[in-house]
């Protein structure tokens, strides 16, 4: 943690802890000059800004992450009174936006001249209860020859809640408006509310079950780092890195398999629909979940990676490759998939930065988005990943992604299992309730690249130890947008490879 | 005789659909529903009672039985070389083309009578598939009774190979036009796609969603009968006349099953096209048809 020579921040690593007090707190006006001189450029974009009440007002925390020298900016403003009006970041700096949203609808904070004020999800304790999810503000258009078509919020597939609208010239779709906030779930108070380490762990691996790994690794890096157990454990985060790989490829192939689904291309999606059993029922006897849950538990883990379990897993990974390249090479030659995907939902870089998009639909784009290349942590630091990057931006782009994506995340297993031979060291049992007392008055972030991109997890405690404050991102809540963004002027029937395309959560949105 | 054609032609249509699915599923390496599963699904649908939206007029009650009825009497015009169907006059192949047009339209009107959004857009797309291989349609068979100087399916069918050494090679290009017609006729790939739950990528299906219970078992035994009726148009293109009769409807009820194994094998080795590009795509079934026309012109020596 270093004082930054103008002292209007502090720049922390990722998962590095340090007291609310060094958090340099500034005049308004000072904040958002600072927080536009950064994003400003490429290298920078804001990770988490949230307010949370503080002796009687509020207290706002930014963390802009400097994707250029892995250091993570902390700086803050306080606002007192019930009624806070500020003057909207988002205003110059497209990416606050769903940051500034999220606070407007939680505390009720006025943000003046904001392009897009809407609610974002709902949540049972927003500031207004009087706003219900059917007030929701639609953009319209009035006009005689326009239509729209509302989709959900109940999926074709019974999947999760979603509305979908889209104001359509004939087939072709002038603006979609997605509304999220269905399920009122409060993830993020349910953290004040339990108290124990396991029920936390618990809730993290259920913030978006396809990502139970991700978010039970950022929570458990959290806690480490509040409660000062991180230590260095190379066997642990050997292992750590594996499950984060492997809940990559497992995601990846179902991605491939629901794709070709779309575009009715039945031997691509049973081939691949079969390989990711293979996949996800190795986590089953790992950890005996398939969705890895249970597998990460903040200070260690229950399931070790035993000689016997990797072998188990080479095998696997073997026989996986040889059916998975062979498929791969026919789809991805193959003109009715690459006609049915090419040039369609394209999203350029420049909107892609704009939105604050992150993880794999941003390195469709072109813009590098990646905490394992850019804050790396765990094994990261000495795999040294170069993120798989495409410039289309369309669906084929994405779609090519999740292939090289496997292919990458099979390599970077196959590495580390190798690294694992040299490491005299045990992935020791998971702390104690009785070791897992919090240091007071503390911040920290934990940055993890799921498969779906950066997640960030914000801890603050009080003054004695327990948790004051909790945020959780899920990558979904920036990428929702590029896929309203990708069906401008696009064919209606060209929404479900889109929204497959991006496969974003509902569950990690709604929190 | 024409009894037992009918019949023939109703068993056909009611196969189609289970071979079709059981060639995709071993093809995707699945075991896949038995042969009888869709008959089996229609029992089911027949057995229920149907759901009406309150914003549904009578139409949306009529129209499945009115596309069920058309069906069933275009099939009765479908002969097997010299052996009539049930029915036959001067130009009934346009009777023919306009009766199943007649159940589309209902068809149409059903799924924009229950005013839902994406049921008028199916139904948009629909017409205009429809509207496009139309002409497909009508060059081919009027090519065919150039040829053969007749203008009913029975007496074209009846003379059509014997009218040159050619007709033969002209019977498969008929065919391949037909099989493809019948592709988009009946809403599979690459045009629509049957199997998807995604409404905004339907076309057919999307018309019918609000059809339930007995509507919609009606509405699946239409589909089969239309499988029918272009597998009886195609074995009329490519069952040798000469051979005895008992042949000839084995033959036929073979041309069915094959129907159905290469619509399964198109379904499982491609994708669908972009909906934009599925006019293009119909309209080039409109230019092989030509192809077909101006062949016939040059062995008829009238160019």
């Amino acid at each position: 943690m270093v004082l930054t020579t103008d002292k209007k921040s502090i720049s922390i690593h990722n998962t590095e802890a340090v007291s609310i007090a060094e958090i340099p707190v500034l005049a308004y006006a000072d904040f958002k000059a600072q927080i536009l001189t950064w994003l400003h450029f490429e290298k920078c974009h804001c990770v988490a800004y949230f307010a949370y009440p503080f002796a009687g007002g509020l207290k706002f925390i930014a963390a802009i992450a400097d994707d250029s020298n892995a250091q993570i900016y902390l700086l803050s403003h306080e606002q007192e009174g019930q009624i806070i009006e500020l003057e909207a970041l988002s205003a110059t700096a497209m990416p606050m936006h769903i940051y500034e949203r999220e606070i407007a609808e939680n505390y009720g904070v006025v943000f003046n001249n904001h392009p897009w004020p809407k609610p974002v999800r709902f949540a049972f304790n927003r500031f207004n209860q009087e706003m219900q999810v059917n007030d929701y503000p639609f953009y319209k258009i009035e006009s005689d020859q326009l239509h729209e078509v509302g989709v959900g919020p109940i999926h074709a597939g019974v999947i999760e809640p979603g509305h979908f609208r889209f104001l359509c010239n004939g087939e072709t779709v002038l603006h979609l408006e997605i509304q999220l906030g269905w399920q009122h779930r409060g993830v993020e108070q349910l953290y004040l509310d339990k108290k124990t380490m396991l029920q936390r762990a618990i809730l993290s691996e259920n913030i978006a079950g396809d990502t139970a790994v991700g978010h039970t690794m950022a929570y458990a890096l959290v806690s480490e780092s509040l409660t000062g157990a991180h230590t260095q454990n190379t066997m642990l985060d050997i292992e750590r890195t594996i499950a984060l790989e492997w809940e990559r490829i497992a995601m990846c192939i179902f991605d491939l398999s629901n794709l070709n689904i779309g575009i009715a291309y039945q031997l691509a999606n049973s081939v691949f629909g079969a390989l990711r059993t293979p996949v996800i029922n190795f986590f089953q006897s790992w950890c005996g979940n398939r969705f890895g849950k249970s597998l990460i538990r903040p200070g260690g883990t229950h399931y070790p990676l035993t000689d016997e379990l990797v072998a188990k897993l080479v095998a696997i990974m073997d026989d996986f490759e040889t059916r998975f390249d062979a498929m791969a090479e026919k789809t991805f030659h193959l003109p009715s998939v690459l006609n049915r995907f090419d040039g369609i939902g394209k999203v350029t870089k420049k909107q892609m930065t704009l939105i604050g998009a992150v993880g794999q639909a941003a390195k469709a784009a072109g813009l590098i988005r990646d905490t394992r290349y850019t804050h790396p942590i765990m094994a990261y630091e000495t795999l040294k990943v170069l993120p798989e990057m495409q410039n289309g931006g369309d669906v084929l782009a994405r779609f090519t992604m999740r292939r090289l994506e496997i292919k990458q995340s099979i390599a970077m297993i196959r590495h580390l299992l190798d690294m694992r031979q040299y490491v005299d060291q045990e992935s020791g049992a998971p702390l104690k309730q009785s070791e897992s007392s919090m240091k007071p008055n503390t911040f920290s972030l934990a940055l993890v690249e799921g498969w779906r991109g950066e997640i960030c997890h914000c801890a603050i405690t009080d003054e004695n130890g327990n948790l004051q404050h909790y945020k959780v991102k899920d990558p979904s809540f920036h990428n929702w947008l590029a896929l309203a963004l990708s069906l401008r002027n696009l064919e209606i029937s060209d929404f479900p490879i889109n929204n497959k395309s991006y496969n974003l959560s509902y569950c990690g949105f709604d929190l | 005789m024409s009894i037992l054609l009918y019949l023939l032609y109703t068993c056909c249509a009611l196969l189609i659909p289970g071979v079709i699915s059981i060639t995709k599923a071993k093809l995707s390496g699945r075991k896949g529903p038995g042969l009888w599963q869709p008959i089996y699904d229609i029992l089911r649908l027949l057995r229920k009672g149907s759901v009406y939206s309150t914003t549904t007029s009578y139409l949306f009650q009529y129209a499945p039985l009115v596309n069920f009825a058309a069906a069933l009497l275009a099939l009765a015009f479908v002969p097997l070389g010299d052996i009539p169907g049930l029915m036959h006059f001067q130009g009934d192949f346009v009777f023919f083309a306009y009766l199943l047009g007649l159940g589309k339209f209902l068809l149409i009107l059903n799924a924009m009578d229950t005013g839902s959004g994406f049921e008028g857009m199916g139904a948009n797309r629909e017409a205009l598939y429809s509207m496009l291989v139309e002409p497909a349609f009508f060059i081919v068979m009027g090519s065919m009774a150039l040829l053969s100087g007749h203008n009913s399916f029975v007496d074209i069918f009846s003379q059509f190979q014997d009218t040159s050494q050619y007709a033969i090679l002209l019977g498969f290009l008929g065919a391949y036009i037909l099989g493809q017609i019948a592709m988009v006729e009946n809403s599979r790939l690459p045009v629509d796609d049957p199997r998807t739950h995604l409404e905004l990528t339907m076309v057919h299906e999307v018309m019918v969603l609000d059809n339930s219970g007995f509507d919609f078992g009606i509405i699946m035994i239409t589909n089969s009968l239309k499988f029918g009726i272009y597998a009886g148009l195609l074995a009329n293109l490519m069952v040798p006349i000469w051979l005895p009769l008992g042949f000839r409807l084995g033959f036929a009820l073979l041309i069915s099953v094959l129907f159905g194994v290469m619509v399964g094998l198109l379904e499982s080795f491609r994708a669908r096209n972009k909906m934009a590009r599925n006019p293009q795509f119909i309209l080039t079934l409109s230019a092989v048809s030509l192809l077909f026309f101006f062949t016939v012109m040059i062995i008829a020596n009238r160019i």
